[in-house]
Order: C-alpha cells, then structure tokens, then sequence
C-alpha cells in the first residue's frame, strides 16, 4: 500500500444535549502515515476522544470521510468490516473496565484470536504465551484473573490483546494517563518497541504535552472540536502558534521552577 | 512549634495486602512527620505509597475498621482539632464530593452555618463571599445552581470554597487536581496558593506528579510503601535529590525538556 494508513477528511459529529445541539467534531482532516505516531491533544471537552470514537467506529460522523488502508473505511460492513478491524485496534485508559474483572488473562488474549480466526485451537495457548513474552510478561500469567494482577500488568495485557490481530494502526486512549510514572515509563517503552520492529502506527491521545513531544512525529492540537494547528510534534509544542497551544504548554507542570512563570 | 506532630503513625486496613504469615501489611508504617503552620508541603508517592491514608489519619476519616498506632498531635492549636472546621479537606473527584440535589449555595453555607453558628442569611452571604474568592464567574448565581450544571474545574472551586467555608487552619488537597485537565490543573494549583498565602492557610498536598508538586510546595515528603524515604525543601529534593527512589521519580517525569524517543520522522529509526 502507497499512500497514508489513515486519511480523515472534513470529520464532523454532532450531539444534541437538552435540545442544544453541540458540535463536538468539527471539520476535522488528518493522516497518519505507516508506522507513524500522530498525537490528538488538547483540553476536556475539546474533542479528542470523540475523534478517537469516529476513527473506530464505534459511533458514525454527520460528515466527512474516513480512509483507512486505501479503503472507504465507513463504508465497510460485515465480513470485510469485521477483517479490517482486526488491523485497527485500540487500548484505552482504564482496561479494567475494558474488561471482564473475572475473565482470565488467557480468556482474553483467546477471544481475538479466535474471533479474527489467527489461530486454530490448537495453536491458540501457544499464541497466547508468544504474546504474553511479547509485551514483557510471564507465559504463567495467562491463569491468573484480570483483577488479580496489577494495573501495569492489565495495561500490558490490553495491549497483547491490540496486537493479537496484527493490526497497522492502534488508538491509544489516554493508554497510560492512569498508571503510576515509573510503570508509565516501561510501558512507553513496551509500545515504541512494538512500533520499531512491527511498524505500528499509534493514534496517541493525551493531554499530557511532555509525554506528547517525547513519543509522538506529529500532533493535531484540538480546541472545542476544531483544529488549533498541526504538524511536526516537537515544533509545535517547543513554539506554539495557537492560543490554546500556548496555554497548554504555560499549564504543563514543570520540574524546575526558573521561567515558570507561575503568577 | 508545628501545626500538626506526627509520631510513629502506623495504619493497617483490616482485609489489607497481607504480609508473610497472614498478618495484613500496613499502608503507613511508623512515620513521623512535622507539619508547620502556614507551610506548604506536598506530599508525593505512587500507588500504594501511604500518602492518601496520611491524609485520612491526619483528617480523622480513616474508616472505623483501621488500626491506628502512634500519635497526631495539633501543638499548633492547644486542643484538639474540630473536624470540618480546622481542617478542610478537597478530594479527588468533585463530582462525588458534591450533592447532585442540593444548590451550591446550600452546601456552601451548610458548612459555615454548621461550624459558624450562622444563620441561613448569613452563611447564604458568606457562601457567596466563598465562591467569589473561589473566581467561579457569577458567584450570586452559581449559589442557586446545582451541581451538574458546573464544569469539573467549577464543581472543584466549589469544593474547595466549602472546605474553606468555616475558616480551617489546616487545608488537604488529596489529588485534588487529578481528574482535570492540564489547564484547569493550573488553574486550581494556582488558586490554592493565592488561598493559602491570602489566609495563612496551611496546605498538604497530595499528589503522585512530582512536578505538580515542585511548582507548588514549600517542602516535599516522597512516600513509598507506607514510609517516607525523603523530605526536605522542595528545591532541594527537586535539583539534589538524596534518595535514589526520588532520583527515580524525578527522571520518570518527561517534561517538555525530554530528550524525544522518537526519531523526527517516522521510520527514520529503521
């Protein structure tokens, strides 16, 4: 495939709240290359989970269109729908309530597996211990129920779950906004890692800026559902040309306490 | 002479993580700990680290089934502290904080009629003083707004202008700022130090960011396990850290001085 893994044109939704109608997306385009980590930044309420929502189809646009692997991709249904989304995969912030607190480790590494036919029953455990390994946890693991282990340990299995489908792009929701700094750390890790070798593309959402500018290639800056400005990561978080750009750098917490500029 | 002198605190949650040979763990184990009037100290840990059951204890709302040993003492006040009065507390989630069917005002006032001794007017009056000093626009309105018609960053001024409703000598943020965002975070630090010097207030802040803390705090304590493994002022723990935990902390945080991770272009790495 030549050309953009993602191409997102004119993307608009809208909800009516109490008979107001708000437009939560609002003519939004972008495209994520192959491989490729595009962050969605910006404040509460200024559309970026939306956005994330649209690009999985778990809610349809009022307008716009969505292109993904050179397919019309809202056009997609039944089996060709069901094929594609094993290439677009997604974690979210908290995968507790992602999913079944008494489901086994195994239990949820086989419905992927087994539902985008990758494996044959048989090969199935053996599967499910390579992808274990993959994301740094013990093969052992796979007996224990998901809310017995640690929130480190379910994020790491959320994401063997995305990439049990081999997918080329996965959205990752606010993925490690919920977890303790120094596991935070590993699992940024765990996620370039799987970008170098298996040339993933993340669609990465945070409103964190530090963590934004350290992993993302480029950022669309949302502010109430439109875009502020996008483009390279790094020079537009370093000098920001929006307004909403600029106040989220000036409120990013800062170690050190010269320019802070604190009032 | 402190506000508040912590000695040998020990809590252990009944049903808690239990520790070899069945005996639960405990979530804070022999801290002492100063607290002097009028300072800011920002306690910091991770998950698990004690910080949010120091709060507790410090507050009197650790649940009836929690083992406390040591002593908490209040040399700063010569009595005892009144709970809700000297010391106000600001929880993480103020949406849970809050009554969704009762008006701003009236859980404003409530506390200044409860620990004032106001009638309604007056607390009303005082409630509205509260949530101009707070900066939620309209404060004369807000008071008759419930709480669902606020953003989160508004729900959180209203708590924060009820926890300081009866004047407490002792102000607790415990993750306060969590659930916002970046920019309503700043807001709010920004707002409990103009509260806090306005009123020569004392603040305990609790929080798991390290940096958050570093732009706010007069002195930080770094929690782990249920210990304290550092405190000291806060430019000295932040610029020449002593405990290699901290260090650790400190070099997890990726601020927007990070060195990248990534190359400039995708699959330049390659």
């Amino acid at each position: 495939m030549n050309g953009p893994l993602l191409s997102v044109e004119g993307l608009t939704k809208r909800f009516s709240r109490n008979g107001e109608t708000v437009t939560a997306v609002d003519d939004v385009s972008f495209r994520i290359q192959p491989g490729e980590t595009l962050a969605l930044a910006g404040p509460s309420g200024s559309g970026k989970s939306t956005v994330a929502r649209l690009v999985l189809r778990l809610i349809e646009p009022d307008a716009g269109t969505i292109a993904f692997e050179g397919n019309d991709w809202l056009a997609l249904r039944g089996a060709a729908l069901r094929a594609a989304r094993a290439r677009l995969q997604m974690v979210f912030q908290d995968p507790l309530a992602a999913f079944n607190p008494r489901a086994t480790v195994a239990r949820v590494l086989d419905d992927p597996l087994r539902i985008h036919a990758v494996a044959p029953r048989s090969k199935r455990p053996r599967r499910i211990a390579e992808l274990l390994e993959r994301v740094g946890l013990e093969p052992s693991l796979a007996r224990r129920a998901i809310h017995e282990i640690s929130g480190g340990q379910r994020q790491r299995v959320a994401i063997a779950r995305a990439i049990a489908t081999k997918p080329s792009l996965i959205v990752l929701d606010e993925a490690v906004s919920a977890l303790d700094v120094s596991v935070r750390a590993q699992i940024v890790e765990l996620l370039l890692d799987l970008q170098r070798k298996e040339k993933i593309a993340y669609l990465f959402i945070a409103h964190d800026l530090g963590l934004v500018r350290a992993v993302a290639h480029r950022v669309v800056l949302l502010d109430r559902g439109r875009i502020a400005e996008q483009g390279d990561a790094r020079k537009i978080i370093d000098a920001p040309q929006s307004a909403i750009g600029k106040a989220l750098v000036a409120a990013a917490p800062k170690l050190h306490r010269t320019g802070q500029g604190a009032p | 002479m402190p506000l508040v002198s912590i000695r040998g605190l020990t809590v252990t949650y009944e049903g808690g993580e239990a520790a070899h040979k069945g005996r639960p763990l405990p979530a804070l184990t022999e801290t002492d700990l100063d607290i002097a009037a009028g300072e800011r100290l920002a306690v910091i840990g991770e998950s698990g680290s004690g910080k949010s059951t120091l709060a507790l204890a410090i507050a009197g709302l650790l649940p009836a089934s929690a083992t406390i040993e040591g002593k908490i003492e209040w040399p700063g006040l010569r009595r005892g502290p009144a709970h809700g009065r000297d010391i106000g507390f600001v929880f993480q989630d103020p949406a849970a904080s809050l009554d969704p069917v009762l008006t701003i005002g009236e859980q404003v006032a409530e506390v200044a009629r409860t620990h004032l001794g106001l009638g309604w007017k007056e607390a009303y009056a005082r409630a509205a003083d509260l949530l101009g000093r707070v900066r939620l626009p309209d404060p004369r309105r807000a008071l008759a707004a419930y709480p669902h018609q606020l953003s989160g960053g508004q729900k959180q001024r209203v708590c924060i202008a009820a926890a300081i409703a009866a004047g407490p000598k002792l102000l607790i943020a415990d993750e306060a700022t969590s659930a916002l965002d970046t920019i309503v975070q700043a807001e709010i630090v920004t707002l409990l130090r103009r509260l806090t010097e306005e009123d020569g207030m004392t603040l305990l802040f609790i929080s798991h960011d390290i940096a958050l803390a570093a732009g706010l705090a007069d002195r930080i304590a770094v929690f782990r396990h249920g210990r304290a493994v550092e405190i000291g002022p806060a430019a000295q723990v932040i610029e020449a850290p002593r405990h290699a935990y901290t260090r650790a902390l400190l070099d997890a945080h990726i601020g927007l001085d990070a060195a990248p991770l990534v190359a400039r272009t995708a699959g330049t790495a390659r």
